[in-house]
């Protein structure tokens, strides 16, 4: 079969790979570069083995797993409340917005309907989430393109909506506070305004980093034009989130597949580009941040007064079934399939997450590039090697 | 714009999504074998097999052009124990002599085989999801879709060395996740879970029932803490 | 010129060369600590060090300290004469700069005749020594940022000589305190005040000097050498303990050098309003009028170089080799003109 020698052959090449070194003898072929798996540009453990040619790509394999936790076998022997404390660590800096979409796919086996109250405190944290992650990408773009400072902006600024999770759930960056049927505890006093405060300063943070970045003019000669990728080739790799909307497809689950939390309360857009180079990716993440503070604070204003959590049993079994649902998380389409066959846990679990998908482009996309470029598209595709390695 | 969605909505969504149901059907022919429709939620359709690489052909020209996922499922009951009603002894270290029950009969679509593999899409154009499984024989072959879905590529990486499916016409099946030395299957149900087998299932102790007469000195000693406190703040 | 003291030469050099040596530990110190600790830190809403020494000001001496304890390892497969050269060719590259900086009338190691001529021309040997190091490392990284700055600095001479000769032309002199006494007798349109600091009259040549300077002390946005974050460290990155010191020396001591040179050639050196030329005190206020100049250009050097993010490689020999080298040369036309005309 030609796996095998293929394989041998991917194994010389990785181990060649894995020596940085010049050879004694002078290659004058190609050069293997690796980038990563230690690396400050790779956020994470991620391997990049890249041959060059001079200093442009010629082919470039990501190689990862060194994350790789098993997380699908691990939800197999475990209950659905037990379940949320593991998949909160998959996108670690989308805090509360990983346990959403899980919660939501066996509350549809179970036919339970969480109350208004809680759908609408779910979205309030489910947007904080993405303001926290995307606020990190706005300034974490800035230094794999060079710039220093932007980043401890985005650090500093990131902590206020951090302190406002944290406040809710008692953790900053696992809540573990989603429950089948709700929520564990309501919102604490005064959470709301402050909750407002906190809105207003990320905007003003959305403000500098647009001043800062998108205006230079360094920061255009990086990004416009490199790392193109087409809407067919986009949608045939299943790129989802802002990369998707950076290719000017309109395509956003919580306008077109809303499960059931709070978006179609509130008044508010999806930001495309048409360009789909890694510029693109950047302004669409950056008008993102600035939708969800709005979408915030609109919803702080309108939350229904209610019970915090339906009616459920105490000890949950959750029905025969299956169910796939997915929501747009702040890295793109977080979906759990859940096939449950009427245990305490889940009978099998697939959790298709949005940087899988997103990664899975970069040798098509890294052909023929300069190795900054490499840095720089791996930094606009934003992806969390917990997402990636599950 | 409310939360319950009025009853013609849930009729248009049952129209939409029978209305493609019927289309598929027309278009694939006697590739499909069993339906699922769980009205305003989802479309599941099983098909032949043999026919795997048309039906997702026939699927992306019927606008399914976004692609979701490829994974597959292990129908069989895992030998270790797992909850507290279940015997945890060790099992495996003894032969089960009883052929273990492949139970799919709460799948959706049916099915024969012990492995499953499924496919989910996307139509942007009708914003509607679809599953497309399909049986995966005793030879644990079947054909790629690499070339219909470029995403797919990863993705049935994974599932061969999660699962050991082969999947015929692949270029470069090698491992993504695991290194290159590991032998096995992971995410079969016979393959153990270490920790399973060094430390028994601690679940129960999760949902031990608070005692009768210990539940009410408990909920005094909290609420005087909390008037000690000073109460509502 | 009236001298100090009159001692024979090798012992007036001999004073001369301690006191340089001296001075470039010192002035690295400066300016790491003020720019790199401190400045750095305020701009990115951090305070920086501030345990060691009252405000942290010790805190490079603590580094320096750690550096000198630490073990001397190469790679394996490294060149090794060549590998232990390299940050010593790079750092004396930087104390032949310092040979001619002024600062005062006779406060100047040599006061040579080409000292323009002579510091463009050593201060491109630290060239030899980054590709050196590059190359030698035995390390794919290190071989790639060494490649970059070898194009890159040789790229950038250009403009900066050019630059530069716009000044020459106007001071109608190579020698440095020439330049000084240029700018301090010099008139604007008839007002002697303030002298005529040449930054006012070549204002482009002041930018391409900066601009070029910046990207021979491969600084953002010119960094692709030492790209931190894809190159990790570019070609010094398998250099440890004393000798990355000595890198970490060079590259600031040559700061100082390039600021020491800009603010002699356009912002009038040691010399300031209200004083002759010839004035004995000078030799003592002319190093702290120095060196608030340097401190004020450096203070430009390095904020653009927290602020920026960095050119890629072709961009960055795009913008050098079409964009810098005609504005200099139109320099260079236009002060000929003025010279002859006015």
């Amino acid at each position: 079969m030609t796996a095998t020698s293929d394989r041998e052959q991917m194994a010389y090449i990785s181990s060649q790979a894995a020596d940085a070194r010049v050879n004694v003898e002078l290659d004058t072929g190609d050069m293997t570069l690796n980038i990563g798996p230690q690396h400050p540009a790779t956020h994470g453990t991620l391997r990049i083995a890249c041959q060059l040619d001079g200093e442009q790509v010629v082919v470039a394999e990501p190689i990862m797993g060194y994350m790789h936790r098993g997380y699908e076998k691990l939800c197999e022997v475990r209950t659905y409340p037990q379940c949320t404390t593991l998949i909160n660590r998959i996108d670690w800096l989308g805090s509360f917005a990983n346990e959403v979409p899980f919660i939501l796919a066996a509350e549809r086996l179970m036919e339970v309907e969480a109350p208004p109250r809680a759908q609408w405190i779910r979205t309030i944290l489910f947007e904080l989430s993405r303001v926290a992650n995307l606020a990190l990408f706005l300034g974490d773009m800035g230094v794999q393109i060079g710039a220093l400072t932007p980043v401890f902006f985005a650090f500093r600024d990131r902590e206020r909506v951090l302190n406002q999770i944290e406040e809710v759930t008692g953790g900053r960056f696992h809540p573990n506070f989603d429950r089948i049927g709700g929520l564990k505890d309501d919102i604490p006093k005064g959470w709301i305004e402050e909750t407002h405060s906190v809105m207003v300063k990320m905007r003003t943070f959305c403000d500098e980093m647009e001043d800062l970045l998108v205006g230079n003019e360094i920061f255009q000669a990086r990004c416009r034009g490199v790392g193109v990728i087409p809407p067919e080739v986009a949608l045939s790799y299943g790129l989802s989130g802002a990369n998707l909307r950076a290719s000017g497809v309109d395509w956003d689950l919580r306008r077109d597949a809303n499960p059931g939390l709070a978006w179609d309360q509130v008044d508010w857009r999806v930001w495309t580009h048409p360009d789909g180079d890694s510029f693109a990716r950047y302004w669409v993440r950056l008008q993102e941040t600035r939708e969800a503070t709005r979408i915030v604070d609109q919803l702080l204003d309108g939350i229904p007064s209610g019970p915090i959590m339906a009616k459920v049993p105490r000890i949950i079994k959750v029905p025969a079934g299956e169910a796939y649902l997915s929501t747009e998380n702040p890295l793109g389409e977080m979906g759990y399939y859940i096939v449950s066959k009427g245990d305490l846990g889940p009978f099998r679990v697939k959790i298709r997450t949005p940087s899988f998908n997103n990664i899975s482009i970069v040798p098509w996309v890294m052909k023929g590039v300069y190795v900054p470029d490499v840095i720089t598209i791996l930094g606009s595709l934003y992806f969390i090697l917990g997402d990636i390695d599950r | 714009m409310t939360d319950e969605t009025p009853p013609e909505d849930n009729a248009v969504a049952d129209e939409k999504r029978e209305a493609l149901l019927a289309g598929l059907s027309e278009s694939l022919g006697e590739d499909l074998v069993e339906s699922y429709l769980r009205p305003h939620e989802d479309l599941w359709l099983r098909v032949r097999s043999e026919s795997w690489q048309d039906s997702i052909r026939t699927a992306k020209s019927a606008g399914f052009e976004y692609f979701g996922f490829l994974s597959a499922i292990d129908w069989e009951i895992a030998p270790e124990g797992r909850y507290e009603d279940t015997e945890f002894d060790g099992g495996l270290e003894e032969e089960d002599e009883e052929p273990v029950e492949i139970d799919t009969s709460t799948g959706y679509g049916g099915g024969g085989s012990r492995f499953q593999l499924l496919v989910q899409l996307y139509s942007l154009s009708q914003q509607i999801g679809l599953i497309l499984k399909t049986d995966v024989g005793e030879d644990m072959t079947i054909d790629t879709i690499r070339d219909i879905f470029a995403g797919a590529d990863w993705h049935e990486r994974e599932t061969h060395e999660m699962f050991g499916v082969f999947f015929r016409g692949h270029p470069t099946l090698q491992p993504l996740y695991l290194p290159t030395e590991f032998e096995g299957h992971p995410l079969r149900k016979d393959f153990p879970l270490l920790a399973r087998q060094v430390k028994p299932w601690p679940g129960v102790v999760d949902i031990e029932e608070i005692p009768e007469h210990l539940e009410a000195q408990l909920e005094a000693e909290v609420m005087a803490a909390f008037e000690a406190n000073g109460g509502a703040s | 010129m009236t001298t100090l003291l009159a001692l024979p030469y090798w012992q007036e050099t001999g004073i001369k060369l301690g006191l340089a040596l001296a001075i470039i530990p010192t002035t690295s110190l400066i300016l790491v600590y003020l720019f790199l600790f401190k400045m750095m830190a305020f701009m990115q809403s951090r305070l920086g060090p501030n345990d060691t020494g009252p405000y942290g000001t010790l805190q490079l001496i603590a580094e320096a300290i750690k550096f000198l304890q630490k073990e001397d390892i190469h790679p394996a497969q490294a060149d090794r004469r060549v590998f232990r050269m390299a940050p010593v060719v790079v750092l004396a590259s930087t104390f032949l700069l310092y040979v001619v900086l002024p600062a005062g009338p006779d406060a100047v190691v040599q006061n040579l005749d080409t000292g323009v001529f002579y510091a463009m021309a050593v201060s491109s040997i630290s060239v030899l020594g980054i590709l050196m190091a590059g190359w030698s490392s035995a390390n794919k990284y290190a071989l790639l940022g060494g490649l970059r700055a070898a194009g890159q600095l040789i790229a950038y001479e250009l403009p900066l000589i050019l630059a530069v000769m716009g000044v020459v032309i106007q001071a109608e002199t190579l020698n440095l305190q020439g330049i000084v006494e240029a700018q301090a007798t010099g008139e604007i349109f008839g007002f002697g005040g303030i002298g005529n600091p040449f930054i006012l009259t070549q204002f482009l040549a002041f930018l391409i000097f900066m601009i070029a300077a910046q990207a021979e002390l491969t600084q953002t946005p010119f960094d692709m050498p030492v790209a931190e974050t894809e190159l990790v460290g570019g070609f010094h990155i398998e250099y440890t303990g004393f000798r990355f010191l000595l890198f970490f020396m060079a590259e600031f001591g040559t700061a100082f050098a390039f600021a020491a040179l800009a603010s002699v050639m356009f912002l009038g050196g040691w010399w300031i309003p209200g004083f002759d030329v010839d004035d004995n005190i000078l030799n003592v206020l002319g190093p702290g009028v120095m060196l608030g100049k340097i401190l004020l250009i450096a203070f430009f050097i390095f904020w653009v170089r927290f602020t920026y993010p960095r050119l890629r490689e072709d961009q960055l020999q795009k913008f050098a080799w079409k964009v810098l080298i005609p504005l200099a040369l139109v320099n260079i036309v236009l002060t000929g003109i003025f010279k002859v005309v006015f």
